[in-house]
């Protein structure tokens, strides 16, 4: 299966590096569409896991929804007449002990436990049992989770327009 | 799968350490949004990753949870961060105090 894991090299080079570089350019249209592509890498992910919905979900909301709520953000938030999209950095010195000390133990712990893996057989389509699970087991959740986002909707809108 | 369940473990481990030192250092709050989004996909592929090697959909639904929530999260962010502007003319988190005493 070279040719998975070829697929699976590429995918991860694209995400882990447009992550890098979401984080550290200037820019902040540039970091927007960076995140685009960390999204598209994911989605590949989440194929190649053979989780096809929700790969799908994640193009549809992230890219389709998140993605372009957060460049109208930066269309509103900056002054367009003094071109100011740039964006500084400030603690560097705690962020790096904090973030190395946090990459230790989470590199650590991913490395250094025996994972239990079951030999898988051919994915099928994952859309029935997650159709059976939301409806049945967690049908409370589901419910819970469409007043959430209604609540999100009045409140982001309420808020928004003053 | 040919390949190991570590390999994908780490990619999304990176990828939180990515968002984290982003929320850490980066100034503008639209930017420190990004890496909230960034620290949430990781979570969401490790999710799909154990719920694929082991076989169990109950990962990925857990997944379609995880993304509502954070679209929630997303509109309510904005409409703060555009009310903050509104305010403050501002949206670099170092100058905003107004919660502080």
């Amino acid at each position: 299966m070279i040719i998975y894991d070829l697929i699976f090299y590429l995918f991860a080079a694209l995400t882990i590096v447009s992550a890098f570089f979401v984080v550290t350019l200037r820019n902040i249209v540039y970091s927007a569409f960076f995140l685009l592509f960390t999204f598209l890498g994911v989605t590949g992910l989440y194929v190649l896991l053979a989780a096809d919905f929700i790969a799908i979900v994640q193009l549809v909301v992230y890219v389709g929804g998140i993605l372009i709520l957060l460049l109208f953000g930066v269309m509103l938030t900056n002054r367009i007449t003094n071109v100011q999209v740039k964006s500084g950095t400030f603690q560097i010195l705690p962020a790096v002990i904090g973030v190395g000390i946090f990459t230790g133990i989470l590199v650590a712990t991913m490395t250094n436990t025996k994972w239990r893996v079951l030999e898988s057989e051919i994915p099928v389509t994952t859309v029935y049992n997650i159709g059976t699970l939301l409806l049945q087991d967690y049908v409370v959740v589901f419910e819970l989770l469409g007043i959430l986002l209604l609540v999100a909707l009045i409140g982001a809108a309420s808020m928004a327009r003053r | 799968m040919s390949v190991p369940i570590e390999y994908y473990l780490l990619l999304s481990a990176f990828m939180f350490i990515v968002g984290v030192a982003g929320v850490l250092t980066r100034r503008n709050a639209i930017v420190v949004f990004m890496s909230v989004e960034l620290m949430l996909n990781s979570a969401n592929l490790t999710l799909i990753t154990f719920s694929s090697f082991m076989g169990n959909p109950v990962g990925q639904l857990f997944v379609f949870f995880v993304m509502t929530v954070a679209a929630a999260e997303a509109a309510v962010g904005l409409a703060i961060i555009i009310a903050l502007f509104r305010n403050k003319q501002t949206v670099n988190i170092d100058e905003i105090n107004i919660l502080k005493w």
